[in-house]
């Protein structure tokens, strides 16, 4: 398994720094905020949160643009946020007003802006890997150099479309890199149980495509592998599978009493492993961020995530007559 | 001008069509080309489908876009969703509309829901070919028809062909419209012969065709069911009864006005469909009709369908499994009682 490397930190730019530890702490206090808020009773429905998978979705994303695809999960907030989607239509998406980015009618697991490349978070556990595979297909049909991003969890690699979906991407080349969010937890079930593989980036061997396993919770471990397989992508020379280890912080969904999990475990990892600390360590060990810097961003977040909040429960719900339409875009 | 075409060589001059318009339509599924990788195949005499419906696309267009998949249907179905979503739109085949339990979720639950779960944001310009029906022994897991499925589906379109002229024009107006719209290909009219439009045109969706006029009852047929109407028509007419015949062409969007106007006239309503019967596209226009038009009914509305049993294999068996005239007509008799149907 690999790590990132102190020099990897000396290579990156301040900028690009900055944009990391912005975009990581945006899904943080998103996601905290949706907890509370949650549990006060005043979001509708199923919420299923990121924190603590920070670096994975921000690592990937950081060498994506508009024009490369993402397809995501019911635990998509993470990944909408790295791709850039608008936190205010984010928010009041997930509080179902008709500002959401949806108009209120996806909600929390169905996410989207196909304008910013994020294809939707989805509520159906390996949907988005044939997904994937598609927006990997147009790239290749059109001769665009973009690449699709299938983010999953360890419990969809159970799931035939994640062979389906390998499987296809190895033969026709297609510029896709797999990114497996491995969090040892498919609902309550461990990936040791309901996993054959050791990992799930030996599969790269059977289909004879690139794979690695790294440090889900080290950014830099994620950002350089990341980078490596966009970089090969965009050349045709064909899918990755990147198994990125990592740890869910709060339940499978919101109101999860997580009587599987062992308290020991995770209590040390959100105390000694979480990602955002981290990052904030090396930043500041090499120098690459002050401490001021870091301060600026927290609090910059913090009104971004306030305003949100503001926005959505500002916000209308939609009117009675958005029931019926985008049903079809004719009928 | 039109040339007489097969409803199989309609089928393939309508993607040919729609290629040559847009570069962004990919034609995907299994065998569509017939044979990649295999060396003397690349030129020529690939398969074109496992009834050779796309039989020579793959040397107009190459195998960039006529694109053969592995057996996997969830992979491809899924990959063809979202290709739709990103820019191309993709003809994918379904070798047969029974294989949609191994992709319906890329079907019910992406295709059909982008639209709508994105707030209008998206839109999935895919057209899925499938095989359906019954009459060729091809046995339970290979004769369903299964388009009640994708009409239960807001989201989806649904187009039954009857003939090749139609599904000349309606497969390409499904190529062409941004909906996932489902054109189910009936196995037993491949070979049908008859008069199709040269170059590009297009059929409307929700446009139910009157086949034949009459005054007296009123059969809807699904697919090729419009043919048995047809027979059941024409030996009414020898009774002394005018049957009036509509094909609906598509049933999501469904052309209820003609049908019930037709009721209105008729005061009696057969539906005729192989498909099984409970929850069936019969039930749902029988339901629609008793709801809009129940005040000119001058009887029970009939439902000539299958029985709510799977598709049997041998001959024997399968032909009394299906809709025929016979069936029609007794349906008719019960619907006018025994007294005027035999003094005629």
């Amino acid at each position: 398994m690999q790590a990132g490397t102190e020099t990897s930190y000396k290579e990156m730019t301040v900028d690009k720094a900055k944009w990391i530890y912005q975009k990581m702490q945006e899904i943080r206090q998103f996601e905290n905020a949706v907890h509370e808020i949650f549990e006060k009773g005043e979001i509708p429905g199923f919420v299923h949160l990121y924190a603590g998978e920070e670096a994975v979705a921000v690592g990937v994303c950081a060498h994506l643009t508009d024009d490369d695809k993402i397809t995501s999960t019911h635990r998509g907030h993470g990944h909408c946020i790295a791709k850039g989607c608008d936190l205010d239509g984010m928010m009041a998406e997930i509080f179902g007003r008709a500002t959401g980015l949806c108009k209120g009618k996806g909600g929390s697991m169905h996410i989207a802006d196909v304008s910013k490349g994020m294809l939707g978070a989805n509520g159906i556990v390996g949907a988005g890997l044939p997904l994937a595979i598609g927006a990997g297909l147009t790239a290749k049909v059109k001769k665009t150099d973009n690449v699709a991003v299938c983010f999953f969890g360890d419990g969809a690699s159970n799931h035939g479309t994640f062979h389906e979906a390998v499987n296809m991407a190895a033969i026709w080349k297609l510029p896709v890199i797999f990114v497996c969010e491995n969090n040892g937890f498919g609902e309550a079930s461990t990936f040791d149980y309901a996993a054959a593989a050791d990992r799930i980036s030996d599969f790269a061997k059977v289909y004879k495509i690139a794979g690695d396993t790294v440090d889900g919770r080290d950014l830099m471990a994620v950002y350089e592998a990341a980078g490596k397989a966009v970089d090969r992508a965009r050349k045709g020379e064909g899918p990755t599978i990147l198994e990125c280890l990592t740890y869910r912080d709060y339940g499978h969904f919101e109101g999860d009493t997580q009587t599987y999990k062992d308290k020991e475990v995770q209590e040390k990892a959100i105390a000694e492993d979480d990602c955002i600390l981290r990052f904030q360590n090396a930043v500041k060990n090499t120098k690459l961020l002050t401490d001021e810097e870091i301060s600026a961003i927290d609090s910059q977040v913090q009104d971004a995530v306030a305003h949100a909040i503001q926005f959505s429960e500002d916000s209308p719900f939609p009117d009675r007559s958005e029931t019926t339409t985008d049903v079809y875009v004719s009928y | 001008m039109s040339v007489k075409m097969s409803y199989s060589e309609a089928i393939n001059d309508a993607v040919r069509q729609a290629m040559r318009k847009d570069e962004n339509v990919i034609l995907i599924g299994e065998d569509v080309a017939g044979g990649a990788e295999v060396d003397h195949l690349q030129d020529q005499g690939a398969w074109g489908g496992v009834f050779g419906v796309t039989k020579g696309i793959v040397e107009e267009f190459g195998r960039d876009r006529v694109i053969d998949t592995p057996i996997a249907e969830a992979g491809y179905m899924g990959a063809a969703v979202s290709a739709a979503a990103t820019g191309l739109r993709p003809i994918a085949e379904l070798m047969f509309n029974d294989f949609i339990g191994s992709c319906l979720d890329e079907v019910m639950n992406q295709a059909a829901k982008f639209h709508y779960m994105f707030g209008g944001k998206a839109k999935v310009p895919l057209t899925i070919r499938t095989i359906d029906g019954a009459g060729f022994n091809a046995a339970a897991q290979h004769s369903q028809s299964l388009y009640a499925i994708f009409t239960h589906i807001p989201g989806l379109k649904v187009v039954v062909p009857s003939n090749p002229y139609d599904m000349k024009g309606l497969l390409l107006q499904a190529i062409f419209d941004d909906d996932p719209v489902i054109v189910f290909e009936d196995k037993t009219l491949y070979s049908m012969k008859g008069e199709v439009g040269e170059g590009f045109y297009t059929i409307p969706f929700g446009k139910a065709e009157i086949k034949r006029k009459g005054s007296d009852l009123t059969i809807v047929g699904i697919g090729k069911q419009v043919f048995t109407a047809m027979k059941a028509a024409d030996q009414l007419a020898k009774k002394g009864f005018e049957a009036e015949v509509i094909d609906p062409r598509t049933l999501s969007p469904l052309d209820e006005g003609t049908i019930i106007e037709s009721v209105k006239k008729t005061g009696r309503l057969i539906i005729v469909d192989e498909a099984y019967p409970r929850c069936s596209a019969a039930t749902d226009i029988a339901a629609i009709v008793g709801d809009k038009a129940f005040d000119y009914l001058d009887a029970p509305i009939k439902r000539v369908t299958a029985p709510h049993s799977p598709v049997p294999f041998s001959p024997a068996l399968e032909k009394i499994y299906m809709p025929s005239p016979e069936k029609i007509l007794a349906a008719f008799q019960t619907m006018v009682g025994d007294r005027v149907f035999t003094t005629v």
